[in-house]
């Protein structure tokens, strides 16, 4: 139910009482307009907004991530061998666990920020729904760190002499998973906020429940290559990511209040 | 237990009745387990296929059994103790996680040695012990967050919400891995396809389960005893009692 | 009107404070005093229901409230010790940012007009990083300045605010009780309020 918006020129409050005039006020004393808090989509919009605005305002973080992407994929043939054909079967799996690395690696920064400097407590007792609010954190993470891995990783497929399609349906397959990454993955952040191991830790956590995404992500390749149909795969990664979307933001928003005891 | 459940809802209250139940529970397990074992090791007829090496899975199936439930139980604890904020239910999802993580240790164990003179491997990936593992991992996460937060109180609830989101996920875990092992080694026989059961070793596996159900609740009795007086130490009534009064 | 009956909260195995019970009416402000440790923060941060107390009950105008009550939240304007800014994001753009969170809404011209009333008018482009503490503290002022709520629990407000921006809090104080709110301040600062409106609490 939302109140009725009060006339910004009188200065009465959302309760009736005329409001006595501040030191400095004009008689247009422009006062905010209240509305109750309680809509899902303004308060993922908010979190989105400000959480891309502030992630492109440092945006050597973000190629710091990527960066580690590429090397990580470097890495895998250097330690095995770069003979092609083990190459090709190694290859969407070297991707995946990659992107995995990646996620963990970029998780801790969803919640520890705003913990540190406050954000967190004010976001908490926000009027808006908390899981709405950590949804749009989640979504604006997933935007700055899963889709350039998903952008990136048909390029860094052809080191591994993946063919076109198989790249194509590499590429669909973690532009599936990597949300559902995202989402599990702040559950874990949330509920490792301010612990000393706190990265280690989130690995933990989080890597079990990371494993039917990589199976199902990195299975779709293998399935495409052996020529049968890839939908039941990407059905299945599709209605991981539905059930994430539906369950990890109450999750996350119930382990963000508990770690703000 | 059907009467009065409220009354043993308080640590106070509870730490004396687990006292009593823990000896009744520990006999059973005895009994119980020098039953399974006669059963298994001596009654039963030597496998056809696999000979003696078989009779392993007297230990290797309840403990797998005990592992997937005690992580239910744990979890339905959990739930509890999130949803009516109850320090006893908390306690007792505490005290269960480290015998659900032996439990899946033995599983894992037992079964590599099964799987060395029968199939010539210790470890096969397949599709159920690849998700014991994980299991494994997963027990070990709950136990490690409980040792990460410091306040007693946080670490319940978010010991609780992990071991939530791990039970909806353990079927989801079990089912991708059964789906990668079957894509990978195709339609072939499981390596860990039990023998086919004659009524004898089903029955010596059922004893066994038994036998690992009552140990589990007398560990765990004796466990949360432990974890009621450390918790509760400020409690008057924890320095009324006699194991606690040195003088 | 705030009510709190049988308070305690415990902090790991101490006990920080038990069976506090008080009363503050519309118009009030309750002063909490009390050496380091006491447990000003953590009374204030249980007030807010950021954490639920070990025992008592909190009221707020009658209702049982439990740890982030919906209706609280929307009441509530709290302020902790960290003044909540992105060090990323300009003086305004953290200040529109935190009255949206509130659930208010602001346009530009009302966001300016309340930096320019916190001293902050030309500074409200500079990213937060560079303003000093007690500029931080003024943006979270003009915040208070405009969303309206009933119930202010402040933690520590006058930390690293000079005497001008002291005095602009007290002001703001006075014109929030005038109007019949509620606030709880854990400080040591005269708030220059007649005594008719303040209680104290002093945490042993």
């Amino acid at each position: 139910m939302r109140r009725p918006r009060d006339a910004p020129a009188a200065s009465r409050g959302p309760w009736g009482a005329a409001r006595p005039m501040l030191a400095g006020e004009g008689a247009a004393a422009p006062v905010a307009v209240d509305e109750e808090g309680g809509a899902i989509w303004p308060a993922i919009r908010w979190a989105l907004c400000r959480d891309l605005r502030i992630a492109l305002r440092s945006r050597a973080e973000l190629g710091v991530q990527l960066l580690f992407y590429v090397i990580v994929v470097t890495l895998f043939p250097l330690a095995t061998t770069p003979e092609r054909q083990l190459l090709m079967t190694m290859g969407p799996g070297v991707l995946w666990v990659a992107a995995l690395l990646a996620s963990l690696l970029s998780l801790p920064r969803l919640f520890a920020g705003d913990f540190a400097d406050g954000t967190l407590e004010q976001i908490v007792l926000s009027p808006h729904p908390l899981p709405a609010l950590v949804g749009g954190k989640i979504l604006a993470h997933w935007l700055t760190t899963g889709l350039p891995v998903v952008l990136l990783a048909p390029a860094l497929g052809l080191q591994y002499a993946l063919p076109a399609d198989a790249l194509l349906v590499l590429a669909l397959a973690l532009l599936i998973g990597t949300p559902t990454l995202s989402l599990l993955g702040a559950i874990g952040a949330a509920l490792t906020l301010g612990l000393r191991a706190g990265g280690s830790l989130l690995a933990l956590l989080v890597l079990p429940l990371y494993i039917p995404v990589l199976i199902f992500g990195a299975g779709s390749v293998d399935i495409w290559r052996a020529g049968l149909a890839i939908s039941g795969n990407l059905s299945l990664l599709g209605a991981g990511l539905l059930l994430a979307v539906v369950g990890a933001p109450f999750a996350a928003a119930a382990a963000v209040r508990i770690a703000m005891d | 237990m059907a009467f009065n459940w409220y009354k043993y809802a308080s640590p106070a209250a509870f730490y004396p009745l687990a006292g009593r139940l823990v000896p009744w529970f520990s006999w059973a397990a005895a009994i119980l387990a020098v039953l399974g074992l006669a059963v298994g090791l001596g009654i039963a007829p030597t496998d056809f296929q696999q000979g003696d090496a078989y009779r392993i899975i007297y230990i290797h199936v309840p403990a797998a059994w005990m592992s997937m439930f005690i992580y239910l139980v744990m979890a339905f604890w959990g739930a509890l103790a999130l949803g009516f904020n109850t320090r006893l239910s908390a306690m007792l999802a505490q005290s269960l996680a480290p015998t659900g993580a032996l439990m899946t240790f033995i599983a894992l164990w037992t079964g590599a040695l099964w799987g060395r003179p029968t199939w010539g491997t210790y470890w096969a990936w397949d599709a159920r012990m690849t998700s014991e593992l994980i299991l494994l991992f997963l027990y070990l996460g709950v136990i490690a967050l409980r040792n990460a937060v410091e306040d007693p109180r946080r670490a319940d609830r978010a010991c609780s919400v992990l071991s939530l989101v791990g039970a909806v996920n353990v079927p989801i875990i079990y089912f991708s891995v059964q789906w990668w092992n079957t894509l990978h080694q195709g339609a072939s026989v499981s390596l860990t396809a039990a023998p086919r059961m004659a009524t004898i070793m089903l029955s010596g596996m059922l004893i066994m389960a038994l036998a690992a159900w009552c140990y589990t609740i007398a560990v765990s009795l004796h466990r949360v005893r432990s974890i009621i007086l450390e918790r509760e130490r400020g409690g008057a009534w924890v320095g009324a009692l006699p194991e606690v009064c040195s003088g | 009107m705030l009510e709190a009956q049988n308070l305690a909260a415990r902090r790991g195995c101490s006990q920080l404070f038990s069976g506090l019970s008080f009363r503050v009416a519309a118009g009030e402000v309750l002063v909490v005093t009390g050496a380091n440790g006491t447990g000003k923060t953590t009374l204030l941060r249980t007030l807010a229901g950021l954490t639920a107390p070990s025992e008592g009950e909190i009221r707020w105008n009658g209702k049982l409230q439990l740890p982030f009550a919906p209706e609280l939240r929307r009441a509530l304007a709290f302020a902790g010790h960290a003044p909540a800014l992105k060090d990323e994001l300009t003086a305004e753009e953290n200040l529109s940012l935190l009255v949206e969170l509130a659930g208010g809404r602001a346009g530009r011209a009302s966001i300016r007009a309340a930096l320019d009333a916190v001293a902050l008018g030309r500074r409200r482009a500079l990213p937060a990083r560079v303003l000093s503490q007690g500029q931080r503290r003024r943006i979270g002022l003009a915040k208070l300045r405009l969303i309206e709520r009933r119930l202010w629990i402040l933690d520590e407000p006058v930390t690293a605010l000079d005497a001008a921006g002291a005095a602009l809090l007290a002001n703001l104080v006075a014109v929030h009780l005038a109007g019949g709110g509620v606030a709880v301040a854990a400080t040591h600062a005269p708030l220059g309020l007649p005594e008719e409106r303040m209680r104290a609490l002093a945490l042993p």
